[in-house]
């Protein structure tokens, strides 16, 4: 990269290579037909590409954790269920019990670290399956969701022992992580958002547990007789995408200002696509949290352009779908 | 096909390759290559990794369909579109990366492909008895209804050769066939490829051994560089001239002198037994007594299933706890329980297998060199991405790894260089026992020199070296010492004046032989 190649058509072709270049340009496609389909200029208002932006971190903030998870070789299907389980547990202690942010905050944060960590030692100590033992502990979140919450929406209309409701305010963290700074410019969610991709992007790319993290994606048997703490490391990537996942529900009930044991369904399937059409490979041991940045900018405008041209949500889904299959196809590795 | 043998020379040739060039974008891997495959001959195709082998054989076989020049079979010009194609010419790969299914039975596996079915329904029985009749008549003895996975790799490599054969072909390549078998089984081998002459097959084989050149090779025909340095025949090719051909530089003696610096003693084993892996109840390795001292080579000799992998493994904590008896390093005990802490008691494990078991294939070469060290490289669980770097060129300068750059990918190396990433790991964690496994198995004759000269210079250092390789004269030209095992048990100790060839074979084929106090 560093030094230019003899050759013109080595160059370009180094530069495609690129899993970056390629994730940007998928980007800069997406943006371009923004451009086309600008809905009478709306694509061109600073609010869109703000909305594009909070809408986009929750979906951001489940692929960053599902980065790691995938460039260690495994998959989690449970970050939507977790996110759903944080989400309402969130909103009891904050809405209906009152309790302080330090207290609810932390304990959230807790829970989701915990099904991180649950369906990682399944996978990394009993050998189950990545895909089987997630699968389970996210349907195991669902219900856990449920059964906290009765299976009802948990928001300020809290029931009285009488039956009757009564309606108490949004709590101050809530309107706090829904709020902007910036002059009303950067959500509070966005922000969550690039600091959490920061910190991953830090372990990942910057701490000895990410480079032992790709060695596991890449090899694991290799790693494991390189000296590599395996098992550790695995259950560490799975704990990580569960505060991930944490930190998204609480977002998401801040930004719902409620608990809805049902949200986030299907959510882990839109992150696994942000991290592939970043360029991460399902395979394990390639890819970044840059690259799943790049991906979660992708999917963010592409929903937001649809959305401003009001496709109506069945077209959008098709289209979504093919629009993922063309980025992968672009981004396949040459075969020597 | 069936006609009577007569002097190989005289016939006209099976194929001819004319003016075979071959690029990769940019990189010409072949050009200009001819050569003829004569019916009833073993022509051997050499040359270093690289070379262009493996494309050839491709282009022959229908997997690189783009090409330049002429094939011709039987003076017939053809062109194999596809493998599928190549078959029905009567044109046999067998490759060196196994193509069988894991999950689907051996005889499944002999007509994937071509199965033979009744009404679109495969017919099991006539396939089963048709495999189990062939297999007969090659002497191979595996059972048809077993799946491939649960084969061990010989009998699979068997399976692969069958399968090839069971086609009718009349050329077969063979890329390095015997790679994974032992010597029974390489012997049945060369038995089917002297009945595959007589039928008038004209069989291509890569191989990096000499002595199966010598052996059962009728012409030799080496490549270097993507170009065809010579044809002769095998019987007016010594192997000094071989060598030279293939490498392009005359190299004065295959092996470098190797002088002893033996020292005070570093590993100490008594009664050491490990269980297998997969089956607790049997011992791999079945109460070894061995020493090794501080900058000695020890040959661990053996055929395959003589537990010698397993007692390396067992020795790094690979298979766990699941050893017994005693093992002192230096005087200490040493603590068995996982690689990890092997490691960091200074053991080094080099696997026999560096795609598999050795390297990480799409990190770099810096991330790979440094993966057994990181620990030391970030104390406080931050790497030091410069830190690293300059172990990697240290290490990179002293094993002569030639890569554009240590950023690159190490799957995009060649054999040789691999594995000196793999060394330069073992190297990064300054161990006192070094353990390795085939160092130098599937890399050309340069790289192979160079990592013979790599062990003279770590014992000078002090490092104890414990080393298994299935070729012979290699273990006789690096050991200082050679203990040698069947079924786990030592059946023999040399010096390095004592062992010879036959006598190690002999040894490893389970003959008690005393020689040493």
């Amino acid at each position: 990269m560093s030094t230019p190649p003899a050759v013109a058509g080595r160059a370009a072709e180094r530069f495609w290579a690129n899993p970056a270049t390629r994730a940007l340009a998928a980007l800069a496609l997406v943006v371009l037909l923004g451009c086309c389909f600008n809905a009478q200029g709306a694509f061109f208002k600073l609010g869109t590409h703000r909305d594009a932006l909070r809408q986009a971190s929750v979906f951001g903030l489940l692929a960053c954790g599902m980065s790691l998870v995938i460039i260690g070789g495994g998959i989690d299907l449970a970050v939507g269920s977790v996110l759903a389980l944080v989400a309402v547990s969130f909103s009891l202690m904050s809405i209906h019990w009152g309790w302080a942010p330090i207290v609810a905050v932390p304990l959230c944060l807790g829970i989701g670290t915990a099904c991180g960590a649950v369906a990682g030692g399944l996978t990394a100590g009993f050998r189950i399956q990545p895909f089987i033992a997630t699968l389970a502990m996210m349907v195991f979140a669902r219900g856990m969701a449920k059964t906290i919450s009765s299976g009802m929406k948990v928001s300020t209309a809290v029931k009285n022992a009488d039956g009757a409701y009564h309606y108490v305010d949004v709590p101050g963290v809530f309107r706090l992580i829904d709020s902007r700074v910036l002059g009303g410019n950067l959500a509070v969610v966005t922000l969550i958002f690039l600091v959490c991709a920061a910190l991953a992007w830090i372990a990942l790319a910057r701490h000895r547990w990410g480079r032992q993290l790709y060695a596991i994606g890449g090899n694991e048997e290799a790693a494991r007789l390189s000296g590599v703490p395996v098992n550790l490391t695995k259950i560490l990537a799975y704990a990580a995408s569960g505060l991930l996942a944490a930190v998204a529900g609480m977002c998401q009930a801040a930004q719902e200002q409620q608990g809805d044991p049902e949200t986030g369904a299907g959510y882990e399937l839109t992150a696994i696509a942000i991290v592939v059409i970043g360029g991460t490979t399902l395979t394990g041991g390639r890819g970044g949290i840059g690259l799943t940045l790049l991906g979660t900018l992708t999917i963010g405008y592409l929903e937001k352009i649809l959305s401003i041209n009001a496709v109506p949500e069945a077209s959008r889904l098709m289209l979504t779908g093919v629009i993922i299959v063309v980025a992968v196809l672009t981004q396949r590795r040459q075969r020597a | 096909m069936a006609s009577k043998p007569e002097p190989a020379a005289d016939r006209p040739p099976l194929v001819r390759m004319t003016g075979i060039g071959k690029r990769f974008g940019p990189v010409q891997v072949l050009q200009d290559v001819s050569l003829e495959i004569r019916a009833g001959e073993v022509l051997i195709l050499a040359g270093e990794n690289g070379a262009g082998k493996s494309t050839l054989i491709k282009i022959l076989g229908g997997v690189h369909t783009e090409y330049e020049g002429t094939i011709e079979l039987l003076g017939r010009p053809i062109r194999p579109g596809s493998p599928l194609e190549a078959n029905a010419l009567g044109i046999a790969v067998i490759y060196q990366e196994l193509s069988l299914v894991p999950s689907m039975t051996v005889a499944d596996n002999i007509f994937l492909g071509r199965p033979i079915t009744h009404a679109g329904f495969v017919r099991d029985g006539v396939q089963v008895a048709q495999s189990r009749a062939l297999l007969e008549q090659l002497g191979i003895e595996i059972d048809v209804r077993s799946r491939a996975e649960d084969l061990p790799i010989a009998q699979r490599q068997l399976t692969e050769i069958a399968k090839a054969l069971a086609q009718d072909a009349k050329v077969i390549v063979m890329d390095e066939p015997t790679s994974s078998l032992n010597a029974p089984e390489v012997e049945k081998l060369f038995g089917l490829i002297q009945g595959l002459k007589r039928r008038g097959c004209g069989i291509v084989y890569i191989t990096h051994k000499m002595e199966e050149i010598e052996r059962i090779g009728d012409r030799v025909s080496v490549l270097r560089d993507g170009r065809h340095v010579g044809t002769a025949p095998a019987a007016e090719l010594p192997p000094a001239r071989l060598v030279e051909w293939m490498v392009g530089r005359e190299m004065e003696e295959q092996f470098p002198r190797h002088n002893s610096h033996r020292g005070e003693p570093r590993l100490r084993l008594e009664g050491f037994s490990v269980a297998a892996p997969g089956n607790r109840t049997r011992l791999a390795v079945d109460g070894v007594s061995l020493r090794v001292c501080a900058g000695e080579i020890l040959g661990v000799g053996g055929l395959q299933g003589s537990g010698a992998s397993d007692l390396f493994a067992g020795l790094f904590g690979a298979y766990g706890r699941a050893t017994s008896g005693q093992a002192l390093l230096n005087g200490q005990p040493l603590t068995i329980s996982t690689p990890r802490r092997a490691i960091s008691q200074g053991v080094a494990y080099l696997t026999n297998d560096r795609k598999a078991t050795g390297l990480v294939l799409p990190l770099s070469i810096v991330a790979n060199a440094t993966l057994g060290d990181l620990p030391r490289l970030s104390p406080r669980g931050w790497r030091r991405p410069g830190a690293e770097l300059e172990a990697a060129q240290r290490h990179a300068k002293t094993l002569a790894l030639r890569a554009a750059s240590l950023d690159l990918e190490v799957g995009a190396l060649s054999g040789g260089n691999q594995q000196k990433v793999a060394l330069a790991k073992w190297l990064q964690v300054k161990p006192q026992l070094m353990l390795l496994d085939e160092p130098t198995r599937g890399i050309d004759v340069g790289a192979k020199r160079e990592i013979y000269e790599l062990l003279n210079a770590l014992t000078t250092e002090g490092i104890a070296i414990m080393l298994i390789t299935s070729e012979l004269p290699e273990l006789l030209a690096l050991s200082d010492r050679i203990v040698v095992l069947h079924r786990g048990r030592v059946t023999a100790e040399f010096t390095r004046q004592q062992a010879t060839a036959e006598r190690v074979l002999a040894a490893a084929m389970g003959e008690e032989v005393r020689l040493t106090a």
